[in-house]
């Protein structure tokens, strides 16, 4: 059950505070430059004879260890359940734009879609449950100070509107009920893309709650350039104009807005760039940039259309997983946790003292 | 309840500075609450092979050696003299360094290491952020204002382990919930203190009243600082902290962080009202941004 990548358990990790035992292993000389660097053996984050991954910030942990307890969530589940939530909520507005504006092969597909993907995220949240015949007990309470609660209210309204839309659409029957959940959904999907940046922001992960206000920005417009993919992969070209445009807008926004969080968080920051989620994210930078591109050169082969919206559909993707790998990463070194907080206790001091 | 019936608040004072790392606490928490056994690991880090507070530990005893010319930890300070027994050698291990022991320096001189060990627990939170995030209300506050988990309303959604900022609750594998310190809610009940407080030899954890438990550790520190243990310093007992002051605070020798503690952590749903305004105007600009994107010529 302890699973040592989780929880940052074992000896690999862990710096060693001092010797214990025979005490005669530490030579005369040895002990004399502990006394000169006293900071030296107490600072956290360091295997023995590993090579320290990123220049030294200067902080103490109890043997290197997390701060936090690691997060539980299995990064499928719940990086699935932020993506398609996201890519659903913006399937929705799309689809009620196309519908009034008169392109059915561009909303008809987008309501399935919609359908499809809140259907799949809810069932991405409940597989993560360590009790998922439970679920249910999500509704017991209605709880503004929990976004996962709120999310699972926003869920039920929005899921069977989503629902009404694509089954009225594909059977045609009860016309008048199919618009009113239409535009039902459509006025909903914005909450649905974006209650998932505070559910994520609003815990005490370093590299989420960090980026709370941004977050919603990346999540809004990564579900707008993945509902836009979507449409260039569904409809012909004829109709999918606003689609390509919203696909390209989003695309744009997500690569501009994320590269602002992750600046501005600084040192929390750090793991959008390193290790896995480093990796997730450039990838889903440069996979979300070509398919903006394409789609604009594209424009009027409905297969270089195709291809860029699945691009953009697999950068929104990546882009989630990112963000969620970020967190991981950040929970599991005490760096992000204990930095920060020192120095804000450090400047508190100081400015106390200035004013004492 | 009228006001006169509800029980104060309850908590813990865990005085560092004379546990001797018996980890007595541990094994009655666990007997008590009939915590399973949760992985029997070698860490290779000092005495500590528990690790940290998890789903399956409720009280985790962390072990620092130093190298810190401070002298010995003598637990005997700011006791009143004459009262109760003396020292008792309870024949915990200890170490001292080449020559110490033959003479060649002076004993009363103490060496230039020294142990610290700790007693963690959840903190009880007057602000939790485990109980604003738990979507199903399973986590809730008790008439001793204390932060309980119902084991029969989680649904192991785990929102409450990366929302905690000590790193304290946690998700059970075997079972799917989250389980994390009661303050023995049960015994309580019945009137009794925690086991842990029960079992620790030294009085190392106190159980009582908040009020009385914040007199107590002030005056505490007050006498350590007489004493020349000028490195004793009182941890989350301030009700003007990030978390609005934690019903079991600490008395550390070192800083926080040294103990797997964060130095200053602030309950997360602070910033919640302005994560929910950031989320609606992200929400307000998608809903825009897409209905522009049909406006002009149709194609
Ligand atoms: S320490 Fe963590 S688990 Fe305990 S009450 Fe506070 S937030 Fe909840
Ligand atoms: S895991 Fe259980 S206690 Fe924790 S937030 Fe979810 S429902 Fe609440």
């Amino acid at each position: 059950m302890t699973n040592p990548d989780k929880t940052g358990e074992g000896a690999g990790t862990a710096g060693r505070e001092a010797i214990t035992g025979a005490t005669d292993v530490v030579s005369a000389e040895q002990r004399e430059r502990h006394k000169d660097h006293p900071r030296r053996g107490r600072r956290g984050g360091r295997g023995r004879g590993e090579a320290t991954r990123v220049p030294d910030a200067d902080f103490r942990s109890y043997h290197g260890r997390p701060v936090l307890n690691q997060i539980v969530w299995e990064a499928r589940d719940i990086g699935g359940y932020l993506f398609l939530g996201g890519l659903a909520g913006a399937s929705s507005v799309l689809a009620a734009g196309a519908e009034h504006t008169g392109r059915p092969e561009l909303a008809r597909p987008l309501k399935y879609t919609a359908l499809a993907a809140i259907s799949g995220s809810t069932a991405a949240l409940i597989h993560d449950l360590g009790r998922p015949e439970r679920f249910l007990n999500m509704l017991r309470v209605f709880k503004p100070t929990s976004p996962m609660s709120m999310g699972s209210w926003i869920l039920m309204g929005y899921g069977p509107l989503a629902g009404v839309a694509a089954v009225t659409a594909a059977t045609g029957w009860f016309p008048r009920i199919g618009r009113a959940a239409t535009i039902g959904a459509a006025l909903t999907g914005p909450l649905v893309a974006t209650y998932t940046a505070p559910l994520i922001c609003d815990t005490a992960v370093p590299a989420w709650h960090e980026g709370y206000r941004e977050m919603p920005f990346v999540f809004a417009s990564s579900a707008a350039s993945a509902a836009g993919g979507m449409g260039l992969i569904v409809a012909p070209t004829a109709q999918s104009r606003p689609a390509r445009r919203v696909a390209v807008g989003g695309a744009l926004i997500e690569v501009a807005t994320s590269t602002y969080m992750e600046r501005r968080m600084g040192l929390v920051g750090e793991p959008y760039e390193q290790g896995r989620a480093g990796k997730l994210t450039r990838a889903a930078k440069a996979l979300t940039l070509a398919g903006a591109v394409g789609a604009v050169l594209g424009r009027r082969s409905r297969a270089v259309s195709a291809v860029s919206g699945a691009a953009l559909l697999a950068g929104s993707a990546l882009t989630r997983l990112g963000v969620f790998e970020a967190g991981v990463q950040s929970a599991a070194d005490p760096k992000y946790t204990v930095v920060p907080q020192r120095r804000r206790l450090e400047e508190r001091k100081r400015a106390a003292a200035k004013t004492g | 309840m009228t006001q006169d019936e509800s029980p104060s608040r309850k908590g813990f004072f865990t005085d560092t500075s004379v546990c001797i790392g018996c980890k007595a606490c541990e094994v009655a928490c666990k007997e008590w609450n009939m915590v399973p056994e949760d992985g029997l690991d070698f860490l290779a880090m000092s005495f500590d092979n528990t690790g940290r507070l998890s789903a399956d530990t409720w009280r985790h005893v962390a072990f620092i050696e130093q190298r810190e010319p401070l002298g010995h930890q003598d637990s005997g300070v700011g006791r009143p003299a004459g009262e109760g027994p003396g020292p008792v050698n309870l024949g915990m291990p200890s170490f001292g360094l080449p020559g110490q022991r033959t003479g060649e320096h002076d004993e009363a001189e103490g060496g230039d290491f020294r142990w610290l060990m700790s007693s963690d627990v959840c903190k009880h939170c007057t602000s939790a952020a485990c109980l604003d995030v738990c979507p199903t209300g399973a986590l809730f506050r008790t008439e001793f204002d204390t932060v309980v988990v119902q084991e029969d309303i989680c649904n192991g959604c785990g929102y409450c382990v990366p929302a905690c900022p000590y790193g304290v609750i946690d998700r059970r594998e075997v079972d799917g919930r989250a389980w994390k310190c009661t303050l023995c809610y049960d015994r309580l009940g019945a009137g009794m203190e925690p086991a842990c407080a029960k079992a620790c030899p030294t009085d190392s954890i106190q159980f009582g009243d908040v009020d009385e438990l914040r007199e107590r550790a002030r005056k505490r520190v007050e006498d350590l600082h007489e004493a020349g243990v000028s490195s004793a310093r009182l941890y989350g007992e301030d009700p003007d902290n990030g978390v609005d002051g934690t019903g079991a605070f600490f008395l550390l020798l070192d800083e926080p962080e040294v103990y797997g503690l964060p130095p200053d952590p602030v309950v997360t749903t602070r910033d919640l009202p302005s994560m929910w305004r950031h989320a609606g105007a992200a929400a307000l600009v998608l809903l825009a941004g897409a209905t522009a994107a049909f406006a002009g010529r149709r194609s």
